[in-house]
């Protein structure tokens, strides 16, 4: 025992490595990231004048682009950011990856921006995985996803190379929560209790304008 | 009928209107509540707020969660019909590409315009706000003085309904007896803001909104309106009693299908109508006004849409209330021998001296107002509370170092879920999982969000004139725009911004960054506050004003502007009721001129 062993090395810094690897790979190869999609879309908005009070759905104005691969690989990134919780559903399940495939299927600016970050974000998703798992994303272990998550995910100041997977996670985990928190289910776990009409709008109640020591500004 | 095609309009009407917004729609309904025979022209498509508009749906229903897009700039349900600060076949252009030099011109081509989006905020202009070259020797002074205005103050808040409270400060009128409605109560970040806005000076007070926070008085409010008029009392009490009041959902600017706000098409437009004595034509573009050999109008020739083909309406009277920049691009191209400079332009005034409002923006988080027990905050639909102006006394004395001030309009609430990011993002891992979720519901309804709105000073570096070069879909030849903000808005936006910062602080909230003494960075490009005004001002003589103090064009007198086009300043006060309570000045102006016979 008096050979000391050789360091491990550890789970965070292994998948630096792939990520920093798979990153590489992508700017190596741009042609096969376009194969996969990532050319803007060429879908026309919905217009100027779209009917408001016909309910829509994703790929009613503009074609869904994913691929079932990364449909797949989204699904599992949305339940890990979102799981269900009680009894509230996971992202998934209410059609956030749905929105997220129509969001970066959009023809507009913003989309056309996001497009580039997402879809490169889920090819060093799935390169991670297949690298560490020799899978999909989707098929890895809860532990292995919550793994790659928290690894995307890194405390400030980010490591230079986890910049674009950091910047990747963080647009996904809020287009995920957009999708999600704008469902009946979503809105109810955040504890939106509007859009009902009533016969008199009542205020704050007392008890809150007193606990934060507002009584004397209730003017009128 | 009320709505004719170019082959079923009359062959002639006391008055053309063009244009049915808030100048327009108070125009038609002044007119027709008297009597006289209008045509209004509208450029866009017609537009029915009791059916199309999108009261309970949620975002989750919208595409890309109702998040704003160049095709919907304020989001999918915002009741904005083909509009924007761009519009399919509508070009303009800017003489200068310059950072600072740019106006965005935001239209709406729908029936009742702009009132079926804007954000309902009804304030009077004060007595300084008609003379301020009086008050601070810079811009010019109006014609005209509070006390000619007030009346139609009066008339226009218990027309439209308008809520809100008699505070007695500076500058910031108070309504006679019977005019305001009640104020809805102040959400639980207003009380907080209110709190500790007092610490650095700030007077919160109850908002002015057009929103009918209980039904008008349909007994009373008639006589008081149309003294005299049997009919039109009859007409508008019964129109009273088709609005409904507010009912505490859903957002303005979706519009409303229960008519509890002011749109022209909730509020002028009906009433009108069941006089029996309007015809509305739609998709109709005005190209320009038509002049007899003597230099009368005669009426309007316009571009059916549908077709492409023109056609000539004829009446003894024409109201321009197109925008206040769309009436001066009808102006200047309404050119002929004897206006060869365009109509009303014979001095060269007409598109000068445009102006937009200044603003800046802010945001902060409020860690007090984390986690608070969710209850019904969507309320009147918009803001209750407000920060007038309160600063005058110092500006007065020159202690600001910019000339006019601003009010601010804040907000905060646990309002529709949308496609914002629900996390803060700066500093820190990315949270997910439940860990995301608790952080999503402890800061949801903790953000408030801040926007100053100040006066612009009239300048000769802001005006627009027509492109020599650029044409419409219709061959129309389109706006040139020229901008620059003077040190006084530049200025007051760094101003705004570290207001809203210190008062951030006062709260113990976190400001998201700090504010910059370069007043360039904060200030809001020309045109973004969608508040501008001027280009065909109003005065006392015809060498230095477009219109006199009536709005009656001195070269063409059967020649009337109802926009905001007149205006001789432009107020830090949201100018949509101004220009109501002008354009109804106005009508009845026109409807004395034609009984004496003078047009």
């Amino acid at each position: 025992m008096n050979t000391p062993l050789p360091p491990r090395i550890d789970r965070r810094l292994a998948i630096k490595w792939m990520l920093a690897a798979s990153a590489g790979a992508m700017l190596a190869h741009p042609l096969k990231l376009r194969a996969q999609g990532a050319a803007a879309p060429a879908g026309k908005g919905y217009g100027t004048d779209p009917d408001l009070m016909k309910p829509y759905k994703p790929g009613d104005f503009w074609p869904l682009t994913l691929t079932d691969a990364q449909r797949r690989d989204a699904a599992a990134l949305c339940d890990v950011i979102i799981p269900a919780e009680g009894p509230n559903p996971s992202a998934s399940s209410v059609g956030v990856v749905d929105f997220v495939d129509e969001w970066v299927s959009a023809p507009y600016p913003d989309n056309l921006k996001d497009r580039p970050v997402i879809l490169e974000g889920l090819a060093w998703v799935a390169a991670a995985a297949q690298k560490r798992h020799g899978g999909a994303f989707a098929d890895a272990s809860d532990a292995q996803r919550l793994a790659l998550c928290e690894e995307m995910a890194p405390e400030a100041p980010e490591p230079s190379e986890l910049h674009a997977a950091s910047k990747f996670f963080r647009r996904f985990r809020n287009l995920t929560a957009a999708g999600y928190f704008t469902t009946p289910p979503g809105m109810k776990d955040l504890g939106y209790v509007g859009n009902r009409p009533s016969a008199t709008f009542d205020g704050p109640p007392p008890e809150l304008i007193a606990k934060l020591g507002l009584t004397d500004e209730v003017k009128w | 009928m009320a709505f004719v095609t170019p082959s079923t309009t009359a062959d002639r009407y006391d008055v053309i209107v063009v244009g049915s917004g808030a100048g327009g729609g108070q125009a038609v309904y002044t007119l027709t509540m008297d009597g006289a025979r209008v045509l209004l022209i509208e450029a866009g498509r017609n537009y029915d707020p009791r059916s199309e508009t999108p009261m309970f749906q949620t975002n989750g229903a919208a595409p890309l969660r109702g998040a704003g897009t160049p095709d919907k700039p304020f989001g999918y349900y915002d009741a904005t019909i083909d509009g924007g600060w761009t519009v399919p076949n509508e070009p303009y252009t800017n003489a200068s590409t310059e950072e600072g030099r740019e106006f965005k011109w935001w239209r709406a081509r729908m029936l009742g315009g702009r009132t079926n989006h804007w954000a309902r905020h009804a304030l009077r202009n004060g007595p300084y706000d008609f003379k301020p070259y009086s008050r601070d020797g810079l811009g010019f002074d109006w014609p005209i003085s509070y006390a000619d205005v007030a009346p139609y103050y009066d008339k226009v808040e218990m027309l439209v309904g308008v809520y809100g409270m008699n505070d007695g400060l500076e500058n910031t009128p108070n309504s006679p007896e019977g005019c305001l409605l009640p104020p809805p109560k102040a959400r639980i970040g207003e009380l907080y803001a209110a709190k500790h806005g007092r610490t650095v000076g700030l007077p919160v007070i109850a908002l002015h909104r057009a929103v009918l926070t209980r039904p008008l008085d349909h007994r009373v409010l008639p006589a008081k309106l149309h003294p005299g008029n049997p009919k039109a009392q009859r007409v508008i009490a019964e129109d009273m009693q088709n609005r409904a009041a507010c009912f505490w959902a859903t957002a303005c600017g979706r519009g409303c299908a229960i008519r509890a706000n002011y749109q022209s098409t909730t509020v002028h437009l009906p009433p009108a109508i069941a006089t029996g004595n309007l015809d509305i034509l739609v998709n109709g573009m005005v190209r320009e006004v038509a002049i007899d050999d003597t230099g009368k109008a005669t009426g309007v020739i316009y571009v059916d849409k549908a077709t492409g083909q023109e056609h000539r309406a004829r009446a003894r009277v024409v109201v321009l209330a197109a925008s206040a920049c769309e009436t001066v691009r009808l102006l200047l191209n309404s050119k002929s021998n004897r206006f060869p400079q365009g109509l009303g332009n014979s001095n060269g005034l007409v598109g000068k001296y445009i102006m937009d409002t200044v603003g800046a923006n802010w945001g902060g988080q409020i860690p007090a107002l984390e986690n608070y027990p969710s209850y019904n905050e969507d309320g009147a639909g918009g803001a209750h509370s407000y920060v007038p102006w309160w600063l005058y006394q110092e500006q007065l004395a020159g202690k600001l170092g910019f000339a006019r001030g601003y009010h601010i309009e804040f907000g905060s609430g646990k309002g529709m879920p949308g496609s914002a990011p629900f996390v803060p993002d700066a500093g820190g891992r990315t949270s997910f999982g439940v860990r995301m979720k608790e952080d999503a519901r402890r800061y949801y309804g903790s953000h408030m969000g801040f926007s100053g709105r100040g006066e612009m000073i009239p300048n000769e570096d802001s005006f627009c004139e027509l492109d020599p070069a650029v044409k419409d879909t219709w061959g129309i030849p389109v706006l040139r725009f020229h901008w620059k903000w003077s040190p006084h808005e530049i200025r007051q936006a760094a101003h705004m911004q570290k207001t809203f910062a210190d008062w951030v602080s006062a709260m113990g909230g976190k400001n998201f960054k700090a504010p910059l003494p370069d007043g360039t960075k904060a200030i809001e490009p020309g045109g973004f506050i969608i508040h501008e005004v001027g280009g065909t001002m109003m005065g006392a003589t015809p060498q230095r004003s477009v219109t006199n103090s009536w709005a009656q064009a001195w070269d063409v007198k059967n020649v009337f502007v109802a926009d905001g086009g007149v205006f001789v300043s432009n107020a830090d006060k949201n100018p949509t009721l101004t220009i109501m309570a002008l354009a109804w000045r106005t009508a009845d102006r026109i409807l004395s001129e034609l009984r004496q016979g003078n047009l």
